[in-house]
């Protein structure tokens, strides 16, 4: 199986990450070399395990619904590359 | 002031604080001297030195010598969100990111005493095994100029190593605590999932990553993880187990304890020394009393693979946050989705962008089963394998890593050989295991070499005291020349 | 067949089509605090002010998960007898988006907490039963302003991370009407529950409602368009007429329509396509590993049954039975959990000698006009239970006349006045004293002698004429039937 480059560019659209040709390029030879390696698994039968979902041999612990947290806006958009004190801002949406 | 301050173990240092022969500021501003003298290793990313200072002084007025590290500095690797002091992940995504809030470890370290030297040099969100894909540079390993010190807790191994710190956490994914401990002739334990809270760690890979102890020696080691293993409320993978006092209990006497050797591990083109130096550590777990048994791990050579589809499939979603709104480095962008793509694509470097392609594609429509699903598939067997092999032994005795330390720039270009560094570490986090990396021997040009023991889910003191006594068997010497102070 | 007047059909020609609705109904669960967080859900408050550390995603932030908001799912699973899953999965759905600060969002796919039930709607024609396909519990996303900044979105989280119910049924409905009565039923139920308040201006209740078009009697389900988070029962209705309208007339122009998701415009009425958005869809599902499986015993379901309260369809055959209402009049009281519980404390507050039926008519007749015309919930109302039953008592007792009642109930609106109160104070009291009636009607007949001889010669609408002057001469406060009783006897 070989990942080429529509590929490449169909994911760094889903992963929001820009790719100019030339980096989609070497995206595309790494993943490629990596994914022969991956595809060692197609070597096992695997028809009839059940796939892990936790190696954490516990069940899920419920929180009570009390109110902890308290306004901390400050801290919250402290570190927002822009804000205006009550909202985060981000460039326009186009919907 | 005692000149040798920080060439004493931890256990030392706490010893000599509470006994009055040595101050918290004594001990903190050697570490810090050594620190400046060191900027050649670049262990750190963030100092946080004066502060440090401060506070020795203010626990040397007021000492609590009840606590478990009394004014003992300690730096940290950067993956840790310390309040108010700027966390970056290694990563320029995070360059100006000063947390509000305390990660649940070093918080618990703090509460025993301990003081913040700064903040450790490390792969870029942990995705690595050399420290070169960190924004911040390379770390340059003290064994010798020009040696990566391993990876991801590259800075964290080489600080340790380097006597920059008497003690430090990094964590462990893929076997970035192991790999690099092995890398730097020290002693670096990953406890099993849900021993250490994940709260407040940014996040690589949710269900392998684990936060550990780095140390000297084993008991140093097991001091820390005494104090870092809490049952954390805030983590829901956070397992509330009986937990020891893994350094009061760690015990010498292994005789009768049953060692598996998995045959599995003795790999196409591994180096003879590598060979070598495991013939040798059976030999050694033999002297303590330890019975040796041949064991099978059948899926093993699957673990590598699988990992390389699971970590990077959860770390794509996990990274989807860094995305210029909340926090972090934002670049300018047309419109939203412009914004978004030009912040991940400036903000991340290569490899970390090559694991959220590798983790988008393996969940996309269409893939989810070929991989992902596969993938935890794999994973169940390979946990079975260990299931099935603890039925007859107590522990398991393996390399730590297929080579010694290379240079720094040798495995850049090629991410699968690069991979391969964790293929006896991985499969422990695959099936969330407990297991230490301990250094046992040096390779011809006098690189240490690390052997690896896990343990059974929860019995970090098992492999506590194995290594213990195998420690004092080995009697290894780290070779440090301090080649890089002037 | 009989064509049935209320099927809801679109005709083009000689061709006759019908409609296939689904709705995805998120439904906002009632709690204090967040499903995954400790912040709080409160409506209305300052932007980013109920926003911790968890909800805006902050590094090494992890979610644990509300117990509350667990049982208010099962809860509703019960209610909409569905079959509980005593072990579901969280997941997350990746995808980016302004306000939704973690990049995914923790929902349940594969694996929900509730699995199939059914619902019953009321309809003018019968009963008919809608299937429930799934509930799943999910985070809902923060709030994206684009009206203030004219350069910027703003973002706003207050409402990231509150637990959202996202119950699907099956492509059971077949009209505008019947999503009508299907969302009113199940917010009905939900506030009996009490596990949604079902607030739909606040957005308590927004739906993606499933629409497709097909021949009438085919079998085979037609292309479907989703058009995403409708937030009232009108849009929705309107959303699906045009919707509807315009696949057929795609069909009829045999062309083809496309799946995919659509907005409904409020400001034109219509819905359009939202493709932008569609082509990046690949929202790449995964369990999450910051969660557990959530695993439930059967003990902890059981008691959850026994707090579940009588529900609208049991509790409608209960006012039917005990009480002798109608069925349409129980369907009325019933369909809102206050409404219900108004009429029942009336019922009680009436005591042994009540007029159920009377009871009935003034809730739904007198009070409902108030309320609509005022705007308010029967929670809210003038009027108690309380008075309102002493009303009605003294209608039943006949203290006073049903005309004057209404005159007592318009002054008892102003503070929730007592009735009998109101009648001692303004000396409204009926007069049913038949000496006292006796002697005004001889007056009456005294002072009209030719209209009385008129009458008795066979014109007998004039009774009403005398009728009229007693009560005028009384001021209205003669009992009209012993009015009635000594006209007779007298003229």
């Amino acid at each position: 199986m070989t990942i080429d480059l529509k590929t490449i560019k169909h994911i760094s659209k889903l992963s929001r990450i820009s790719v100019d040709e030339q980096k989609a390029q070497k995206l595309a030879g790494d993943l490629n070399s990596i994914f022969e390696f991956i595809e060692k698994l197609n070597e096992l039968k695997t028809d009839n395990v059940e796939p892990l979902t936790s190696v954490a041999e516990t069940t899920l612990k419920f929180r009570s619904d009390e109110i902890k947290s308290e306004n901390i806006r400050e801290q919250i958009i402290k570190n927002s590359p822009e804000d205006n004190e009550d909202f985060f801002v981000v460039p326009k949406v186009v919907e | 002031m005692m000149s040798n301050i920080t060439t004493q173990s931890l256990t030392s240092l706490v010893d000599n604080i509470k006994n009055k022969e040595l101050s918290s500021e004594e001990v903190t501003k050697a570490f810090i001297e050594r620190s400046e003298k060191s900027k050649e290793l670049n262990s750190y990313i963030s100092e946080d030195f004066s502060n440090a200072i401060d506070k020795a002084k203010k626990f040397d007025q007021n000492p609590n010598f009840d606590l478990k590290l009394p004014g003992i500095p300690i730096a940290v690797k950067d993956l840790f969100c310390t309040e108010n002091v700027r966390t970056t992940a290694g990563s320029k995504i995070l360059e100006n990111f000063v947390p509000t809030y305390e990660s649940t470890v070093t918080q618990n370290i703090w509460n025993e005493g301990a003081i913040l030297l700064g903040k450790l040099n490390c792969d870029e969100f942990a995705m690595g095994s050399s420290n070169e894909t960190s924004y911040y540079g390379n770390v340059q390993n003290p064994i010798d100029k020009g040696l990566v010190p391993g990876g991801s807790s590259g800075g964290s191994a080489a600080a340790v190593s380097g006597q920059l710190t008497p003690i430090t956490i990094g964590t462990d994914t893929g076997g970035s605590i192991r790999q690099p401990a092995s890398f730097t002739g020290t002693v670096g334990l990953k406890p099993t999932y849900g021993s250490c809270s994940r709260y407040g760690i940014v996040a690589f890979a949710s269900s392998l990553d684990q936060a550990g102890p780095m140390a000297q020696n084993v008991k140093d080691c097991a001091l820390l993880q005494e104090v870092i293993s809490t049952y954390d409320k805030k983590d829901s993978t956070s397992i509330d187990f009986k937990r020891n006092q893994y350094s009061k209990e760690l015990n010498k006497d292994i005789k009768g304890k049953k060692i598996g050797i998995p045959k599995e591990y003795r790999v196409d083109g591994m180096p003879k020394e590598i060979e070598d130096l495991w013939q040798k550590g059976i030999q050694y777990a033999k002297d303590c009393g330890a019975e040796i048994i041949d064991i099978s791990l059948p899926n093993t050579s699957y673990a590598l693979p699988t990992y390389y589809i699971v970590a990077p499939a959860e770390a794509s979603s996990n990274l989807a946050r860094y995305d210029g709104v909340k926090y972090g480095f934002r670049a300018k962008g047309e419109n939203l989705i412009d914004m978004y793509e030009k912040t991940r694509s400036e903000g991340f470097g290569a490899e970390v962008q090559r694991r959220i392609m590798i983790g988008t594609y393996v969940l996309s429509s269409g893939y989810y089963d070929a991989y992902y699903l596969k993938a935890q598939k794999v994973r169940k067997l390979i946990k079975n394998d260990f299931d099935e092999a603890y039925k007859q032994i107590d522990a398991i005795l393996t390399p730590s890593t297929p080579s010694s330390a290379f240079k720094i720039g040798e495995k850049k270009d090629d991410p699968v050989s690069m991979y391969l560094n964790d293929v006896f570490t991985v499969p422990v986090n695959l099936a969330g295991l407990p297991a230490i990396s301990i250094p046992a021997g040096h390779d011809t040009a006098g690189y240490p070499l690390g052997l690896q023991i896990i343990g059974k889910a929860f019995k970090e003191q098992e492999i506590l005291d194995v290594a213990y006594a195998m420690e004092e068997k080995i009697g290894f010497k780290n070779k440090i020349t301090d080649w890089w102070i002037k | 067949m009989a064509k049935d007047k209320s099927e809801y059909l679109i005709e083009r020609y000689n061709n006759v089509y019908e409609v296939v609705i689904g709705l995805e109904v998120h439904a906002q669960v009632t709690s204090n605090s967040k499903l995954f967080s400790s912040s709080s859900t409160k409506f209305g408050a300052e932007p980013n002010t109920q926003v911790s550390l968890v909800d805006a995603a902050f590094p090494g932030m992890l979610p644990v998960i509300n117990e509350f908001c667990v049982k208010q799912a099962i809860k509703t699973g019960i209610g909409l007898r569905a079959q509980i899953n005593k072990r579901s999965v969280f997941d997350r759905k990746n995808y980016f988006y302004a306000d939704l600060p973690q990049g995914y969002q923790i929902s349940q796919f594969k694996y929900p907490i509730v699995g199939e039930g059914k619902v019953v709607l009321d309809m003018p024609n019968g009963q008919k039963e809608v299937g429930i396909e799934r509930l799943h519990l999910e985070q809902d996303a923060g709030k994206s302003i684009h009206d203030i900044d004219p350069q910027n979105t703003l973002v706003d989280l207050n409402r990231s991370g509150v637990a959202l119910m996202e119950i699907v049924s099956k492509p059971d409905l077949r009209s505008p009407n019947e999503v009508s009565a299907y969302i009113k039923k199940l917010r009905s139920i939900m506030r009996y529950l009490g596990t949604c308040d079902g607030n739909m201006q606040e957005g308590s209740i927004r739906a993606d409602v499933n629409v497709s078009v097909r021949l009438k009697d085919s079998k085979e389900l037609g292309t479907r368009c989703e058009i995403k988070n409708v937030n009232s029962i009108k849009f929705m209705q309107m959303a699906i007429d045009y919707e509807a309208n315009r696949q057929v007339d795609l069909i009829e122009e045999g062309k083809s329509i496309d799946q995919e998701t659509r907005l409904f415009d409020t400001k034109k009425n219509e819905t359009r396509s939202m493709r932008s958005k569609e082509d990046a869809h690949d929202y790449r599902y995964f369990p999450d590993p910051d969660l557990l499986p959530l695993e439930v015993t059967d003990e902890f379901i059981d008691n959850l049954k026994k707090d579940i309260p009588e529900l609208p369809d049991d509790k409608k055959k209960r006012f039917i039975d005990e009480f002798k209402v109608s069925t349409y009049e129980a369907t009325i009281l019933v369909s809102d959990i206050d409404t219900a519980k108004y009429f029942e404390e009336v019922v009680a507050k009436m005591g042994k000698n009540k007029d159920i039926k009377l009871a009935v008519n003034w809730i739904t007749g007198e009070l409902f006009a108030v309320l609509n015309n005022k705007n308010l919930e029967i929670s809210q109302s003038p009027i108690s239970a309380k008075n309102l039953a002493k009303l009605v008592n003294l209608i039943k007792n006949g203290t006073i006349s049903g005309k004057i009642a209404k005159t007592i109930f318009e002054l008892m609106m102003d503070g929730d006045k007592d009735p009998q109160i109101i009648v001692e104070e303004k000396g409204l009291k009926q007069e049913s004293d038949p000496k006292a009636l006796e002697t005004l009607i001889d007056k009456i007949i005294d002072d009209n002698r030719d209209k009385a001889i008129e009458y008795k010669n066979g014109k007998e609408k004039l009774f009403g004429f005398f009728v009229g002057q007693a009560m005028k001469v009384s001021g209205g406060k003669a009992n009209p039937q012993l009015i009635n009783e000594i006209l007779k006897k007298k003229l």
